[in-house]
């Protein structure tokens, strides 16, 4: 058993160090051919029970996390905040011990409260692997990020990338800052000063007030999804002026001094922070960006459960 | 009642400029005499205070005691016997409680409870408005006729600079301040720390210290308009200092406070999203926390108050976000000022004892904060010098919310005495 790669959670890419952030990595890379492959399933997490705790609607997340554990033989639950005892007002670290009663392993958590995973973690014995908590990290978006990234440009650093978009509420945007500047990467950010948070340039990322600005500089831009709740929040007037001033479109890039690598966390609105044409152009790389996430998440949960890369690398076929 | 006799301490009190070796002796509820060599009345009790600070009792202007409504965190009996524990003999209870303090009964009821605690005294704070709305005013004279000393809608803002006015207008009638806590609520909502590097890297949204300033420069053109008492409630940032500094220099009736955590701790304590960091206003950064330091010193800032926020474990041990604001500090209060402000030089035992007991005294027109002859016994006996290991669970509050669990802080209660009689005495004496 190898735990020294990772410790007990994955609370966030923050406190890990470049060379834990490659390991998982390269961890990654065996785990991609294993979906490709007829029957899509290793014996790794035999055993093994993973509950998904989602306090927030997920699609992607939670499917990409269940596909993962089931391609490692893992026992999964899903726990759904809606018609759970979460919304009966069971405190979360209540509805953790309950869960951990019963004898599981790991708890990948969605919540809107940011630290709720680290909360967790401190006060359960299971790992805790984050999914998203509030405004503040989404590892595995982070580290699915930087995979496309490898695929693409092999070496990240000195690599160019740019986030666009609400910053200030946007946990992919902080696991990808710590991801890319940890890698070596350099990272600007670009939106409407209201949807950039305070300070944000003291983490060692260049600001862009202009989209056209962050186009002239980016090897790859990475674009965040604009919640509809943000005009009625007053942080822009509307969506079609958003549109207009900081989309990507495909007239913006054409003006661009090199192709520009596209990518998108997901969920997309089309027409407003990304244009179809751009989303479905031939630089983006958007689906494979899915495609890694059930790598990542494999790797994540493989190497938390004291798996080594070494063992990981034979395709995990050898329990 | 037998008089007490605290013999050979090192008396310090502000009022009469002395800091120096001698006797105090108290009598049917007052101060007799201080000075050297006091003889020994018939059937004194005799307090040998040798080694030990003796000053007039502490007094906090702001303190949360949660009764009624919230005795499960704190009883005006549980507060007032962590007030003395504390060297406070004094404290005003902020009116947010359930239900508010908003009307003469209501005023009794605290007033009644702090006698019958007979511990620290307790001074009702009444509501500036009528159900904290914000709205319309509640009854400042019957409030006061029934023991209020302040008004205050703490916990909130009084918002509406109309009310704001009509309160400072109306308060002085009666001679009583009106205590805000500032912070501009459009601009703070669904604020959970401060807004700066820290809440950016923790995704909490953050409240900016202008929500705090512009409130307070609000209040002091209000202060201007009426010429009355407005008293700023828990001040924690560098633009606050400097605009009461400018306010004080024009002579106004601007009078403020700030409390142990933010002359102490900073954003940073946030870290971890440690739930006994979050209050409001928030922790502020490193700048903020010496500003504040310095206008302490130089009397910007008038007085250290609490702001002493019990809470239940359970409530505290949640999401970041979902955790209510504040930490308990009476029990703790002196012993950081000691360390923060005296022991680095910034003010002298002197000053402290001015921050901590005849400023309020004197600001609020509350007895005590002085040793002279004639005022209430109200005193304080404390080892400036022994170290202790903070153990929430042996606090005397009810509530354990704090952030200094386990750190060995300088300074320590070995008497308090209310009106001539001991009604704190450290364990082992």
């Amino acid at each position: 058993m190898s735990t020294a790669i990772l410790g007990k959670d994955l609370v966030g890419l923050e406190p890990l160090s470049g060379d834990q952030i490659r390991a998982i990595l390269d961890t990654a890379e065996p785990f991609k051919e294993v979906s490709e492959r007829q029957i899509k399933k290793v014996p790794a997490l035999r055993g093994k029970t993973i509950v998904n705790l989602f306090y927030e609607a997920s699609t992607r997340t939670r499917i990409s996390f269940e596909f993962a554990e089931k391609r490692l033989s893992a026992d999964t639950v899903n726990v759904q905040a809606a018609g759970s005892s979460i919304s009966k007002g069971e405190t979360l670290v209540d509805t953790a011990r309950n869960l951990e009663a019963m004898r599981i392993d790991m708890v990948v958590i969605r919540h809107g409260a940011s630290g709720a995973a680290q909360f967790l973690g401190a006060r359960i014995q299971s790992n805790v692997i984050n999914a998203g908590d509030g405004k503040h990290e989404h590892p595995t978006q982070g580290l699915l990020d930087l995979l496309t990234l490898r695929d693409h440009f092999t070496n990240l650093a000195g690599l160019k990338v740019c986030i666009v978009g609400d910053v200030l509420h946007s946990r992919v945007a902080r696991s990808n800052i710590w991801g890319l500047t940890k890698l070596g990467a350099q990272v600007a950010v670009c939106g409407p000063a209201t949807l950039l948070p305070r300070d944000i340039a003291e983490l060692g990322v260049t600001v862009f007030r202009h989209v056209a600005e962050a186009i002239q500089w980016a090897d790859a831009l990475n674009v965040l999804r604009l919640q509809l709740e943000r005009m009625t929040a007053g942080f822009i007037p509307s969506l079609r002026e958003y549109n207009r001033v900081f989309g990507v479109t495909n007239e913006r890039l054409a003006r661009a001094p090199k192709d520009i690598l596209i990518m998108h966390p997901g969920p997309m609105n089309r027409g407003v922070e990304i244009d179809s044409d751009v989303a479905d152009g031939p630089h983006s790389v958007i689906l494979p960006q899915v495609t890694n996430g059930v790598a990542v998440r494999m790797a994540v949960l493989y190497l938390l459960a004291g798996g080594s890369p070494d063992w990981a690398a034979g395709g995990g076929d050898t329990a | 009642m037998k008089p007490v006799l605290i013999r050979g301490g090192r008396i310090v009190d502000p009022t009469q400029k002395l800091d120096g070796v001698g006797d105090v002796l108290l009598q049917d509820g007052k101060v007799v005499a201080t000075g050297q060599g006091i003889g020994r009345p018939d059937g004194a009790t005799v307090l040998d205070a040798t080694g030990l600070i003796v000053a007039p009792g502490l007094i906090d202007v702001h303190v949360h005691l949660r009764e009624p409504g919230h005795e499960d965190r704190e009883t005006i009996a549980t507060g007032a016997a962590s007030a003395v524990a504390g060297g406070f003999t004094g404290v005003c209870a902020m009116p947010n409680t359930d239900p508010v303090i908003d009307n003469q009964g209501a005023v009794g009821f605290v007033k009644a409870k702090g006698e019958a605690a007979g511990l620290a005294r307790v001074y009702p704070i009444g509501c500036v408005s009528v159900g904290q709305r914000g709205e319309q005013l509640a009854e400042f004279g019957e409030m006061v006729g029934a023991g209020a000393v302040a008004v205050s809608d703490d916990g909130h803002p009084v918002m509406s600079s109309h009310l704001m006015r009509t309160a400072l207008e109306y308060a002085q009638t009666f001679g009583i301040p009106v205590a805000d806590h500032c912070e501009d609520m459009p601009l703070a909502h669904g604020g959970q720390m401060h807004e700066g590097l820290v809440s950016t890297r923790l995704g909490l949204k953050g409240i900016p210290s202008a929500a705090e300033e512009i409130h307070v420069a609000r209040d002091i053109i209000l202060a201007e308009l009426t010429g009355g008492h407005v008293h700023l409630c828990h001040m924690s940032t560098r633009g606050s200092v400097e605009l009461i500094r400018r306010a004080k220099e024009k002579g106004l009736r601007v009078t403020a406070e700030s409390a142990p955590h933010h002359f102490t701790l900073t954003h940073d304590r946030c870290e971890g999203y440690d739930t006994n960091a979050k209050m409001n206003p928030p922790l502020r950064e490193a700048e903020d926390r010496q500003a504040i330091r310095q206008a302490l010193a130089d009397g910007t800032l008038d007085c250290i108050a609490t702001d002493h926020a019990p809470h239940h474990y359970d409530a505290k041990e949640r999401e970041f976000d979902d955790a209510p604001n504040g930490i308990i500090g009476l029990e703790t209060a002196l012993s950081l000022a000691l360390r923060e402000l005296v022991a680095p030089g910034l003010l002298s035992l002197l000053t402290l004892i001015e921050r901590m007991s005849a400023a309020p005294a004197r600001l609020w027109h509350l007895p005590g904060g002085s040793l002279r002859p004639g005022t209430v016994a109200d005193v304080v006996v404390f080892d400036p010098a022994v170290t202790w290991t903070v153990n929430p669970a042996a606090f005397r509050s009810k509530s354990r919310n704090t952030p200094w669990g386990g750190e060995v802080l300088p300074g320590r209660v070995r008497w308090t005495l209310v009106d001539g009689r001991v009604v704190y005495q450290a364990a082992g004496q």
